[in-house]
């Protein structure tokens, strides 16, 4: 009895040490080098694996970056200008500062501006209102406002606004991925600087379409009336299309463009209120207001 | 009676303007002429603001293969080259004219008399087509011409003329299988001679008796001309159901129906094709049903091109009070318009005025599973699981599924229980699909 459990002992060992040694040669006959490096900027990088750096991953990313051994085209958005110090160092570089960026919609179509002339009752997704028809106010540019953007967003940085109909930019929890720019069908999205404390300046309207028949369907469209063009002193801003559009690289944020715009569809973003001219009085009560209103 | 085997559902047929007479309606003081009306690329424009045209007068150019002429379809001038809202509300290129009185273009044969010698070879009457800007009327708008050209290696054996009209509502065929029946046999020999077959077969649903005895009696003059009626199933109107039907073959996934040797035009086209040949007079008018449980006065009219729809509205009693949506096309594959204001174009055959009560979509509820898409599809496919699969961005799996091969009959939303929007979703995923397909192409 005690000899069975001997040979089942000494065979099984046997057998183990065996494999041990096979796979041992095994191991070292298929080892993959991979530098260490590529797992310490892996360690340094945020595990969103959002994409928004243009790679399939955090560990694509780094990979990418060890590969190139520099940094010149690569960022990471969500980490910033912090988690890129922390990869340069690990790569023996210097960091470049960048801009913070942020994502913003171009566009201030909500219930109140662009009256509905048609109500869609099709299934809750804008590809699809996209390809169908124009929109419920009839903007063929316009948000269509059923949450494509709101439903890719990894960092609950969008919501959909009840009163307006549009999706909202929380600047706090916004990381610049662009994940919304792509799911948008009509393009309205756009990553723009961050800007100094928080300012931004920007066209609130993409629609391309001559003044009358953009005024049609939406109060607060751009009219591409060229007020603006005139009045900027950094030649920030171009009129192509019909609508005009402020570079964000070029713009000072010296706010003189928007109160020139006649149709309120430049946006200006967390400036200190206007200081009120004494001679000029407030002719139309019911101008329109700009929605964008979450501060950081 | 034959049919197809494979799904299909069967709707009220509710052809309420069956037994109204197409009427002329008065060409309206503007037209909006769209240079997109066809499959394929739009026409390039040859007029310019403030030309005079006369009615039939060639004013855009076929700009491609797959393309088609357009022509003036009333005598005025030009106002304006601008975009102009379609049906989906998105802006077209197209073509304003002001109307002054009717003129014809020059040769154009305007009197009611019927021509029945065909005195043009093969190649003129496909030449003549092409010019005369024919395209499919039954609502697809493929260019005529481009399917008068068998491929090579290809050979046609049937002609099939499609006067299903499987649509509810719809009567704008079954008027005109009435009313234009010996030309439209006409132009179907025009058409069996440009393919070069010898026979052609009329597919008519049971619903349309009366239509069915008229041409049964008419094809007794014409050689290789039959009649066939066809028990009452939709979608067998589509080409591949109704290849199925009457010839039992079956076109092959992704594949075009000449490969079962067969060519399917419908019987407008057939007229449109009788038109352009015997008469020399362009596709520029074709009937148009107005109809609908809301319709004050359903009605089928024969409309000019470019006629703003409000107008046929205002002429079939005007807009009812109970509107709640107006529909471009019949209820199972037509969209809900943006705008009345739209022109009528090439491929419109029907204009559906839907009551408040009816329109709204039932609520959307969880798929149990049922299988009832599954059953009616006539394609075979699983709308369940594309649908599915679309909400969730597999397009990989979506295009593994055939999504392709969806005719967009409507059948699987008919006869959700659950109120799903299986169509829709179903047209979306064959939109990206067609997308990641073509980008493979240009790679």
């Amino acid at each position: 009895m005690n000899d069975v459990i001997l040979y089942a002992v000494i065979s099984l060992s046997a057998i183990g040490v065996a494999a041990a040694v096979i796979l041992y040669f095994v191991a070292q006959k298929f080892k993959v080098i991979e530098d260490p490096k590529i797992d310490e900027v892996e360690e340094a990088l945020p595990s969103a694996n959002c994409g928004g750096c243009g790679y399939a991953g955090c560990r694509a990313f780094a990979e990418n970056i060890v590969k190139a051994g520099s940094l010149e085209g690569f960022n990471c958005p969500v980490g910033g200008n912090s988690v890129m110090a922390v990869v340069a160092k690990v790569m023996g570089l210097e960091a470049e500062e960048k801009e913070p960026m942020i994502a913003v919609l171009r566009c201030n179509g909500s219930r109140q501006n662009a009256s509905m002339k048609v109500k869609y009752d099709g299934p809750e997704t804008c590809a699809f209102a996209h390809n169908l028809y124009a929109g419920e106010s009839g903007c063929p540019y316009g948000c269509l406002g059923l949450a494509d953007c709101v439903v890719v967003c990894d960092f609950d940085a969008l919501y959909m606004d009840k009163v307006t109909g549009l999706p909202v930019v929380v600047a706090d929890k916004c990381v610049a991925c662009g994940a919304c720019v792509k799911a948008c069908p009509r393009n309205i999205f756009e990553l723009r600087n961050k800007g100094k404390k928080d300012r931004r300046i920007f066209v609130s309207c993409i629609n391309e379409e001559k003044g009358a028949p953009a005024k049609k369907n939406c109060n607060v469209a751009c009219i591409g009336c060229g007020k603006c063009v005139k009045v900027c002193a950094f030649d920030a801003i171009t009129l192509v299309n019909n609508l005009a559009y402020i570079d964000y690289e070029k713009c000072k944020l010296c706010r003189k463009c928007a109160p020139e715009c006649p149709t309120n569809a430049i946006h200006e973003l967390n400036f200190p209120p206007r200081k009120p001219k004494p001679e000029k009085k407030v002719e139309t009560p019911e101008k329109p207001v700009p929605i964008e209103t979450v501060k950081a | 009676m034959k049919t197809f085997k494979l799904g299909g559902v069967h709707p009220p047929e509710n052809k309420f303007s069956s037994s109204e007479a197409i009427q002329t309606l008065p060409i309206p003081k503007k037209v909006f002429v769209s240079v997109s009306q066809h499959l394929g690329a739009p026409a390039t424009v040859l007029v310019k603001r403030g030309d005079e045209v006369k009615t039939g007068q060639l004013i855009a150019k076929s700009s491609g293969f797959i393309s088609a002429n357009i022509h003036s379809p009333v005598t005025g001038k030009v106002s304006k080259l601008d975009n102009v809202m379609d049906q989906s509300g998105y802006k077209r290129p197209a073509i304003i004219i002001d109307t002054t009185e009717d003129v014809w273009e020059d040769g154009i044969d305007t009197t009611p008399d019927i021509n029945r010698e065909i005195t043009l070879t093969k190649d003129e009457i496909i030449k003549r087509i092409n010019e005369m800007g024919v395209v499919g009327l039954g609502g697809a708008t493929f260019p005529t011409h481009v399917k008068m050209m068998v491929p090579d290696g290809k050979k046609a054996e049937y002609l099939i003329i499609n006067g299903v009209e499987c649509e509810p509502y719809l009567t704008s065929d079954h008027r005109l299988m009435l009313e234009k029946g010996e030309e439209m046999l006409i132009g179907t020999t025009i058409l069996m001679k440009a393919l070069g077959v010898a026979k052609a077969i009329v597919g008519i649903e049971s619903n349309k008796p009366d239509a069915i005895q008229h041409l049964t009696q008419l094809a007794t003059k014409f050689n290789g001309i039959t009649v066939q009626a066809l028990k009452v199933k939709y979608p067998q109107g589509g080409e591949k159901q109704l290849i199925k039907a009457l010839t039992g073959r079956e076109v092959p996934s992704a594949k075009l129906p000449i490969e079962t040797g067969c060519v399917v035009d419908n019987v407008g086209t057939a007229f449109a094709v009788y038109e352009a040949v015997q008469k020399n007079k362009p596709l520029i008018e074709r009937v148009v049903t107005v109809t609908g449980k809301a319709a004050k006065k359903p009605s089928n009219f024969r409309v000019r091109v470019g006629t703003p729809i409000s107008e046929l509205i205002e002429h079939a009693g005007g807009v009812p009070e109970n509107l709640g949506k107006i529909i471009g096309g019949g209820p199972m594959m037509g969209k809900a318009l943006m705008s009345a204001e739209a022109p009528i174009v090439k491929g419109s055959s029907g204009i559906l005025l839907m009551p408040l009560e009816e329109s709204d979509r039932a609520a959307m509820k969880s798929c149990i599973r049922c299988a009832r898409c599954v059953s009616a599809c006539p394609m075979g496919l699983e709308p369940y699981l594309i649908a599915q699969e679309v909400s969730h961005k597999m397009w990989d799996r979506t295009e593994a599924d055939k999504v392709m091969d969806c005719i967009e009959c409507g059948s699987c939303q008919y006869t959700c229980p659950s109120g799903r929007p299986l169509l829709d979703y179903i047209r979306l995923g064959k939109f990206k699909v067609g997308q990641i397909i073509r980008s493979r192409g240009k790679n």
